[in-house]
């Protein structure tokens, strides 16, 4: 199954260099402020995001309406995916959107399907690492995973939410190793994060900008990143490792990966005009030098795009992510 | 004393020109923000937030927190003059805030509330100052064991020292906590009782449920009634003020023992609405005479309002050194600070010095100046009073619907309010405390996933809540206060009969 895990990432460094010459400017504006819907709490990466997004929109006069971003992280997100469903039409909601849209309705039979949307862009996608404290001896993926065979009572495992992408790739990294974890899943990122540093969990699957701070005061060390190459930035993070100084999963004998989508949607039925117009502004958005900060400082994989390239593009991501979810256990019945 | 260098070098960022006024139109836009029922401090700053981007860190931190500041102030107007809690953390002020203004001394509640907003931020913020680095490490003590512990001792204490009859308690509770299972559950990610529902994904709104039950039961009440005008002439002077300050001295245990609570609870996150319960209900405990309250005390309203406000203060302190929000209006400040740029952790404290202290040194001038804005408008607050129920009601009404509309944007939270408005009424009516089905809503998802977290940690093991020197306290401490009458029974009768012999 890794195998297909895989693709995804080949699929996407093909693509990132597919986005070509935008159209010509749109004939459609926005006449009021539009709402960036964010399906997860505040101060999570989505929010950090649409706030970035929201600031360098408004910095850079991308836009001349005001953007505003509404936190609708209800249900696990579900609360933004069918505030979106029930908003056909309406032009000024734009929904920042990750593999809950694949994910959700499989393990809770939320009636949503992606489909009913309108995919505008995607933007960048966001890497998994393996995290663990630096007070634990175990320095090398081998040294941890040895550590937690052996482990009894089992590692805990720490995680945002159940039967989402952390525990996705826990049950994954149980499946390869042989190694089993009591997986505790949080409300956030950021909860996942602090646990671990106060040693109440053993380790956790943080994106890169859920653990940075703490990575950067020396609290926790990271493992290896879940992707077939590594991160691409050089810039030294912490006192003695860059993005790039983290090896991959595969190279220390793991062989899982897994990437998130980061990508933006308009509600259903809404005209070529409107989309157009999002696109150009995403376009715009992504070259600016506050989004290319945001990008390396997040150690996101940066992507764009849009149209038949997107869909199909999300055609693949939503196979595989359905196949791992049935193969985890997690699609409901 | 490095501390103090340190805040000193916080002023002088402080006192600009530039900022003294952003602080002052902050902390104005916040009062009113606080004032508005179910609007409150999150929606408050989320809404002001983009106007800071083009601001420096400093200024714009300066500003949002006033407006933080401002509606912690604010919040207790509405909850003193209409019994409609502005934030969660101002419901156990009106247990005794409401009754003085049926009794015509508003002025004196107000001035009660945000003298003791005052006393519980400023404990704090000196807290804030001299223990940072320290406490940061404890908040990092608490695992799920933990924190479902302090869950449990807030639930125990409410049994064991509420004022009404036990039986009545839990039945309350129970239904809160039976409410607050509707939604996804975290830890399995299976929908609850939603019945197909949509609008039911995402569980029952604490707030909805708060302005509901206090507000619109309180107009039905009032309504059958006959429309009864129940504020008298609220006499305002700089008299009732100083009457109130002179009478503060007498109160030292109760603000003390509240403050303490609250920048405990405030430090753990998401502890600010047990600390206001859990402080008025310790004041009830140790109070001569337990049977006035309720019924218009003037501790009943000094005791949460510090507790509150010393750990909504306190609530930033982990948000700032952990990147955890401990309360909603903190969760917006946190992306507020990324927006600018920082990032919150235990290195902000190292290499973004003058931010961290130019916020530190804003508390204090904040709540200063806050707290001079807040008194002189008091007369205009209580003028309300004097408008005729009638025309009051109408608007109170309105300004319900708006803000339970607002949490969501959910035309559904307006009917939910409806319904919770005639819960509320019915409950009264058949004397089952309000209060406890409000705890139990508010805490009872964040309780059950720390009790299910804690139990896959452990294996199933309910020996983990003895496992450490800190949970294991808490828990006793828990068991024992939910016992409390029946030991401090248990208690007299020995000591009776030790004295007999």
């Amino acid at each position: 199954m890794p195998n297909g895990l895989r693709e995804l990432g080949l699929l996407a460094s093909a693509l990132a260099g597919c986005a070509l010459a935008a159209p010509a400017a749109s004939a459609w504006e926005p006449n009021k402020s539009v709402e960036i819907v964010v399906a997860a709490g505040a101060g999570g990466a989505s929010d950090q995001m649409a706030r970035m997004m929201q600031a360098a929109i408004q910095k850079n006069n991308l836009m001349k309406q005001p953007m505003v971003v509404s936190l609708k992280g209800g249900a696990s997100g579900a609360e933004a995916l069918m505030y979106m469903k029930s908003n056909d039409g309406d032009a000024h909601k734009v929904l920042i959107a990750y593999s809950l849209i694949y994910m959700l309705p499989l393990s809770a039979k939320i009636p949503f399907n992606w489909r009913e949307l309108t995919p505008v862009s995607v933007i960048a996608l966001d890497q998994f690492v393996l995290w663990n404290n630096t007070t634990l001896p175990h320095k090398t993926v081998k040294e941890f995973v040895a550590a937690a065979k052996a482990a009894n009572p089992p590692f805990k495992m720490g995680g945002t939410g159940s039967k989402r992408e952390d525990h996705v790739l826990t049950v994954f990294m149980e499946k390869l190793t042989g190694a089993k974890f009591a997986y505790l899943p949080y409300r956030s990122g950021g909860e996942a994060a602090t646990q671990l540093v106060g040693n109440h969990t053993a380790s956790n699957v943080n994106n890169p900008s859920e653990n940075l701070e703490v990575w950067r005061a020396g609290q926790v060390r990271a493992l290896c990143v879940f992707d077939k190459e590594r991160i691409e930035y050089k810039t030294k993070v912490t006192d003695t490792q860059s993005w790039n100084d983290i090896p991959t999963c595969r190279e220390e004998g793991l062989d899982v990966q897994y990437l998130m989508l980061r990508a933006m949607f308009l509600p259903g039925k809404v005209t070529p005009d409107q989309t157009a117009f999002y696109i150009d502004l995403f376009r715009k958005l992504v070259q600016t030098g506050d989004f290319k900060d945001y990008m390396e400082k997040q150690a996101l994989k940066p992507v764009f795009l849009t149209g038949a390239d997107m869909v199909k593009f999300l055609e693949v991501d939503d196979k595989l992510n359905k196949d791992l979810m049935a193969e985890a256990g997690f699609v409901a019945n | 004393m490095e501390a103090l260098g340190l805040l000193l070098h916080g002023f002088g960022v402080l006192l600009t020109w530039k900022t003294m006024t952003l602080m002052m139109v902050g902390l104005i836009l916040g009062i009113f923000v606080g004032v508005l029922p179910g609007l409150g401090g999150p929606n408050g700053v989320a809404i002001l937030l983009p106007l800071t981007f083009t601001m420096d860190p400093t200024s714009a931190i300066v500003m949002l927190s006033c407006i933080y500041w401002g509606a912690l102030f604010g919040g207790a107007i509405t909850s003193i003059l209409f019994n409609i809690p502005g934030e969660a953390w101002s419901v156990a002020t009106t247990f005794d805030g409401y009754p003085m203004a049926q009794q015509g001394k508003a002025a004196e509640a107000l001035t009660a509330a945000f003298t003791s907003s005052f006393i519980g931020s400023f404990a704090a913020v000196v807290l804030i100052t001299f223990l940072a680095p320290g406490i940061a490490s404890f908040a990092l003590r608490f695992g799920p064991p933990e924190f479902f512990a302090v869950y449990l001792l807030t639930f125990c204490s409410f049994v064991g020292l509420g004022r009404e009859a036990k039986h009545k308690t839990v039945i309350s509770m129970s239904f809160g906590l039976l409410l607050a299972g509707v939604g996804l559950d975290t830890v399995s990610g299976q929908l609850r009782m939603t019945f197909g529902w949509s609008e039911l994904y995402r569980g029952v709104n604490f707030l909805v449920a708060v302005i509901g039950l206090f507000g619109i039961s309180e107009i039905l009440l009032t309504m059958e009634e006959r429309l009864a005008l129940r504020g008298h002439s609220a006499r305002i002077s700089l008299r009732v003020v100083w009457q109130v300050w002179k009478s503060l001295p007498r109160y030292w245990v109760t603000l003390l023992r509240s403050a303490a609570i609250g920048c405990w609870l405030g430090i753990t996150p998401g502890g600010a609405i047990a600390a206001s319960f859990m402080g008025y209900n310790l004041a009830k405990r140790f109070a001569k005479d337990k049977e006035s309250f309720g019924k218009g005390r003037i501790e009943g309203v000094f005791a949460p309002e510090t507790a509150a406000h010393a750990s909504g203060t306190a609530a930033l302190l982990p948000m700032l050194a952990l990147g955890i929000p401990g309360s909603g209006t903190a969760a917006i400040l946190l992306g507020g600070l990324m927006v600018w740029g920082l990032n919150p952790g235990p290195l902000l404290f190292v290499e973004h010095k003058s931010f961290v202290w130019g916020l530190i040194a804003s508390m204090y001038l904040g709540n200063v100046v806050g707290l001079v804005i807040v008194l002189t408008t008091v007369p205009f607050f209580a003028a309300i009073l004097r408008v005729p129920f009638s025309a009051v009601a109408p608007m109170i009404v309105v300004s319900c619907a708006v803000g339970a509309y607002a949490i969501h944007n959910a035309m559904f939270d307006i009917w939910l309010m409806l319904v919770f408005g005639v819960v509320g009424y019915v409950f009264k009516k058949i004397g089952i405390p309000l209060a406890p089905f409000t705890l139990a809503l508010v805490l009872g998802n964040r309780a059950e996933d720390a009790f299910r977290l804690s139990m896959i940690g452990a294996g199933g093991d309910l020996g983990v809540f003895w496992s450490n020197g800190l949970v294991g306290s808490i828990t006793t401490l828990a068991i024992v206060l939910s016992f409390w009458p029946l030991i401090s029974g248990g208690v007299d009768r020995i000591t009776r009969v030790f004295s007999r012999a």
